[in-house]
């Protein structure tokens, strides 16, 4: 067991760093929201959490997994050319003339799912893709990820309702809990505190955990994943903004924030 | 011409869950809106059937979510709801998302134009059809009555698209037999061919369209019309053919008028094809309608109304013809 938390929290540091990689190939990725969610993405994909055909994106077979906060999606792309869904040759060119990787996901790029960019559809669609799983009668999981901003949406509360009273157990809701939007703290702009309870009287299952603890992570995603409740399940990962990076960590208005070029390569060797 | 007895909807509903038997692929959502017809289907189908509550954009995700996982769906609510409350919903996960995967969901909507005439204008529907047919990869439908009503089914399961379906709330007067074998892809019927005048009307404005033809046939004037039923990317060399033959085209729609809506889509036909004729428009000027009275009497306020119409015509005929 040490051993795979090892070799998840040396995924994650990879991860990290190869995010960074990224940004200093396009500025106009949103480095800070995606640093929030790299232990998520890492135990995800390498935990053995999510099911998933390299050769094959569209497999019946998958879970399905919804990425609803699009922007803060680029920590994804080195994992899925790490897993062989593309070529990792491709990380060079995001943004770039031509290349299907932007700094917003699209399902133009193998192993995604959705149309991203915009807030608060990717839950509504995910309740779908649940029922239309369980009336199929398949076995398949379906994963959603959402930032705490987020859930300002109220498109994100029709779908928390629907999904409670639809009873969706299939569906596994992450809620990437940062704490900034785009112009500060949540808790100043719309406080969504307590979300863990809010949850719990829509009638989901929710659990909360240090979203940067992978071994807290891979223990809370393997129980949800065999949760049979009767309950859509959701797990709150209390997260930093801007994990990893001093400059980004702690700073409000840090969701716009880019690095300047010639920094990253001594903000790579300072990562923790 | 007999009155329908029953709604555009139920039609198209009572022949839906005929497929349903069929077809277990076949998905129907409502918005909390229903139907008598929609009983039987949802006591019938009840796993195939979910009342999502009174959440259009949520209507809207989940049927994204079911068409993605191969279900055909159907989005049943108010048609003003339907298409303006969700609005990013279908820009995004139907318009844009079906631009990559085949995405079948039909949002049925109920109350085109002024059918919730004395529900004041937020029940009253004169936008969809314009904001609707700006997002690419949509299709709008919109039927004068039941017979294509219920051809729409076919259609619907059949074209892998995206569609906008506004059904009028009214009960109207039967325009099509079922023999009349109505081809849903060729977009238009033409229902009379007319000297060098042509009203090309959609919806209920069909039906004034008729009435208008018949008065201005006791003064001589001999019109065309045309009901168009789809606003989308279809074939329209059958349609150029039906209108080059004449001087004046005059667009009818219970709708606002410049504003992209009939108007734009037969002008730019024209456009396209270079076609010299006139086009005048009919229809709501740029006002919403706070007035209360029945649909008729509306009309007769907005002057779009049979003897507004007529008059209209005559005035066209006398001056540029």
């Amino acid at each position: 067991m040490n051993n795979k938390i090892n070799f998840l929290q040396e995924k994650a540091k990879w991860l990290r760093k190869e995010t960074l990689k990224i940004h200093k190939v396009s500025a106009d990725t949103r480095l800070a929201s995606s640093l929030s969610v790299v232990e998520i993405f890492t135990v995800l994909y390498y935990g053995n959490i999510i099911n998933y055909k390299t050769e094959e994106p569209d497999w019946s077979g998958r879970d399905r997994f919804i990425i609803s906060k699009g922007h803060g999606a680029i920590s994804l792309y080195p994992v899925l050319a790490d897993l062989g869904f593309f070529d990792h040759d491709e990380l060079k060119k995001v943004c770039k003339e031509g290349s299907f990787l932007g700094s917003i996901p699209d399902p133009i790029i193998p192993g995604f799912e959705t149309v991203n960019g915009s807030l608060g559809h990717g839950l509504g669609v995910a309740c779908g893709v649940a029922i239309a799983l369980k009336l199929k009668k398949r076995k398949e999981k379906v994963f959603v990820l959402i930032g705490d901003g987020e859930m300002n949406e109220g498109s994100i509360w029709e779908a928390i309702m629907f999904a409670g009273q639809h009873k969706l157990d299939n569906l596994i809701l992450i809620v990437d809990s940062n704490k900034i939007c785009m112009l500060g703290y949540c808790k100043n702009i719309l406080d969504l505190e307590p979300i863990q309870e809010k949850l719990k009287v829509f009638k989901w299952n929710a659990k909360s955990v240090n979203g940067h603890n992978v071994s807290q992570l891979l223990d809370a995603l393997s129980s949800l994943r065999d949760y049979r409740g009767k309950k859509p399940v959701a797990l709150i990962a209390n997260t930093i903004k801007g994990k990893g990076v001093s400059m980004l960590e702690n700073d409000p208005l840090n969701h716009v924030k880019s690095l300047k070029k010639e920094d990253i390569d001594a903000v790579i060797i300072d990562l923790p | 011409m007999t009155t329908g007895i029953r709604m555009m909807r139920d039609i198209f509903i009572e022949e839906l869950y005929g497929r349903m038997h069929k077809d277990e692929r076949i998905f129907f959502l409502s918005a909390d809106f229903g139907s008598p017809k929609l009983d039987q289907l949802r006591w019938k189908f009840k796993n195939r059937f979910v009342n999502v509550g009174i959440a259009e954009q949520n209507l809207i995700n989940v049927a994204t979510g079911l068409a993605i996982e191969g279900f055909t769906v159907y989005a049943y609510a108010i048609a003003p709801f339907l298409s303006m409350r969700a609005y990013e919903q279908i820009r995004i996960n139907l318009a844009m998302f079906s631009q990559l995967k085949e995405i079948n969901v039909n949002l049925v909507g109920v109350g085109a134009g002024l059918s919730y005439d004395v529900s004041g204008p937020t029940h009253h529907c004169l936008e969809d059809i314009s904001i609707i047919r700006t997002l690419p990869n949509m299709i709008v439908f919109s039927p004068s009555d039941e017979e294509l009503a219920r051809s729409f089914v076919d259609y619907s399961i059949k074209i892998r698209k995206p569609k906008y379906i506004r059904f009028d709330s009214k009960k109207l007067p039967v325009i099509y037999k079922k023999s009349d074998n109505i081809q849903i892809e060729n977009g238009f019927s033409q229902l009379r061919r007319g000297k060098k005048i042509c009203l090309i009307s959609t919806g209920v404005m069909t039906h004034k369209a008729i009435k208008v033809a018949k008065k201005l046939d006791k003064c001589g004037i001999d019109i065309g019309i045309i009901d168009l039923f789809l606003l989308g990317d279809f074939d329209k060399t059958r349609l150029v053919d039906a209108v080059k033959k004449y001087k004046c085209v005059i667009t009818l729609e219970e709708a606002f008028i410049n504003k992209g809506g009939l108007d734009s889509f037969i002008l730019s036909i024209l456009d396209e094809n270079h076609l010299k004729i006139n086009l005048h428009r009919i229809g709501f000027k740029d006002k919403y309608v706070f007035d209360i009275g029945s649909r008729e009497y509306l009309h007769r306020l907005k002057e779009i109304d049979e003897d507004s119409i007529v008059g209209l015509i005559k005035n066209i005929k006398s001056e540029s013809l």
